[in-house]
């Protein structure tokens, strides 16, 4: 039987590794290469690498940097961050990447789904969604690192990425990252009950019950976590960690 | 030298990174003169059945492969769509494939339980059915990373290697004499991985 996969996701900013609070407020965490070495010592499950100012900055991916970090990573690696051609796509697969997650393009141009989907399988094409709860506690869609805002409600737009051919969805909280308080539960269950492609939910992992409740409470097929796989305390001193199998069967995550 | 055939179908970064970590020199290629002086060969794969077939009959790989591994016996391993392309035909496509096994690929199958999500997508053990050196001094927990929405279906259960369950029983990995395929990534799959392909390619 398949086991739940639980992802580290790795902020970059320049050329190192950062981890935010409400997507603001980037706090310095070293160096990713030593961190990916780190997380092949402890054979997570996956990772994730998202390039937070690649598209603000309207700055391509840096395929040379995205070349060290793969030679290192001995799991599926997935990469985001100011993706907008096909070109940047199969240059990125070409240096080891499995996964690329697509955000701020997709919203603007929908068919880029679907191109991307056509030349390298579904399975390789990740959509990413970050959402955060406006006043009257109504959930919206924002890109460009939580900096715009846009007009689609995270469930439909998450229903139509999929019919374009996204393989599957990255659901980030924008109100819970860098938190720790736990999971949107209501978030996470209202986008994987309306799709059938694997929901990854993002945002707010704290504790390994958090990563549980998202699988089980919200229907996530896997957890990604920032914080909780970087910090380590009350005084969040940089530790790198990652649960062992025992941690992770305790609290249901089998 | 270990031959990866590069057929434009999918990531061979991935495979090239660990062979250069395990130190084992392998070249990507797709020149019919390296195929036909290699000693081993990979024949790794994401995509589509069809384009698949295409592109190997585009760079005329077909009848150097069939020369390679029916008549000289040259150890292949094929990885997902590679392992794929060793059967008959693909519920995934039209085309005839390489035909070396005895097997057919089917679609998943899972009915309509929402908890059995297509692709198969994640870390899954092995249920090995034989013993062979692929698999050697593998630990029993072993974990491979797969992503796949069709799976080989063997007619003949001597050529299965390992199940795995997902829904039902799927075949994982198949060997036929000089032919061994695996349906995971081991690319992908930490020192379990590692240690599968460092099988593969030291086996004399």
């Amino acid at each position: 039987m398949i086991r739940t996969r639980v992802i580290p996701c790795l902020l970059l900013k320049g050329q190192g590794l950062v981890k935010t609070v409400n997507f603001s407020n980037p706090k310095y965490i070293g160096d990713p290469i030593n961190v990916v070495k780190i997380f092949n010592d402890k054979e997570v499950h996956e990772l994730v690498f998202l390039d937070i100012t690649a598209s603000t900055e309207n700055r391509a991916p840096g395929l040379d940097y995205i070349s060290d970090i793969a030679s290192e990573c001995f799991m599926p690696l997935g990469y985001g961050g100011g993706i907008r051609t096909v070109k940047q796509a199969e240059d990125i697969f070409s240096r080891g990447v499995e996964k690329i997650i697509i955000n701020s393009c997709a919203v603007e141009n929908p068919s880029f789904i679907h191109e991307l989907a056509d030349l390298f399988g579904r399975q390789s094409i990740v959509v990413s969604i970050d959402v955060k709860k406006n006043f009257f506690g109504n959930y919206q869609t924002f890109t460009y690192s939580g900096k715009t805002k846009t007009a689609r409600d995270p469930v439909t737009w998450a229903q139509e990425a999929e019919r374009l051919g996204a393989g599957e969805l990255f659901l980030n909280s924008i109100d819970r990252d860098g938190t720790m308080k736990g999971y949107d539960i209501p978030l996470i269950k209202s986008v994987s009950e309306s799709v059938s492609i694997p929901v990854v939910a993002c945002g707010g992992a704290g504790t390994v019950e958090d990563l549980a409740r998202a699988i089980h409470e919200g229907g996530a097929s896997a957890v990604a976590a920032g914080s909780m796989f970087i910090y380590y305390g009350k005084h969040r001193a940089v530790l790198i960690n990652f649960p062992d199998d025992e941690e992770l069967k305790s609290s249901g995550l089998h | 030298m270990i031959i990866i055939i590069d057929y434009g179908m999918g990531n061979l970064g991935s495979l090239a990174n660990m062979l250069k970590k395990i130190h084992l020199p392998a070249k990507i290629s797709s020149d019919l003169e390296d195929i036909e002086s290699a000693e081993k060969l990979i024949l790794p794969g994401v995509g589509s059945f069809d384009h698949g077939m295409q592109k190997l009959q585009e760079l005329n790989l077909i009848e150097i492969l069939n020369k390679k591994v029916i008549r000289d016996k040259t150890s292949i391993l094929g990885i997902c769509l590679g392992m794929q392309l060793f059967t008959k035909t693909s519920e995934e496509g039209s085309k005839p494939g390489l035909g070396w096994v005895d097997a057919n690929t089917v679609k998943f199958n899972v009915g309509k339980d929402p908890s059995f999500k297509i692709p198969h997508m994640g870390w899954d053990t092995l249920d090995i059915k034989k013993t062979h050196f692929l698999m050697q001094n593998t630990d029993s927990n072993a974990m491979y990373y797969f992503v796949h929405s069709f799976h080989v279906v063997c007619n003949r259960s001597d050529d299965v290697l390992s199940t795995s369950h997902y829904g039902y029983h799927f075949v994982s990995s198949l060997a036929k004499d000089n032919i061994t395929g695996v349906q995971f990534h081991p690319e992908k799959s930490h020192k379990y991985g590692m240690k599968l392909l460092e099988n593969f390619c030291n086996h004399e």
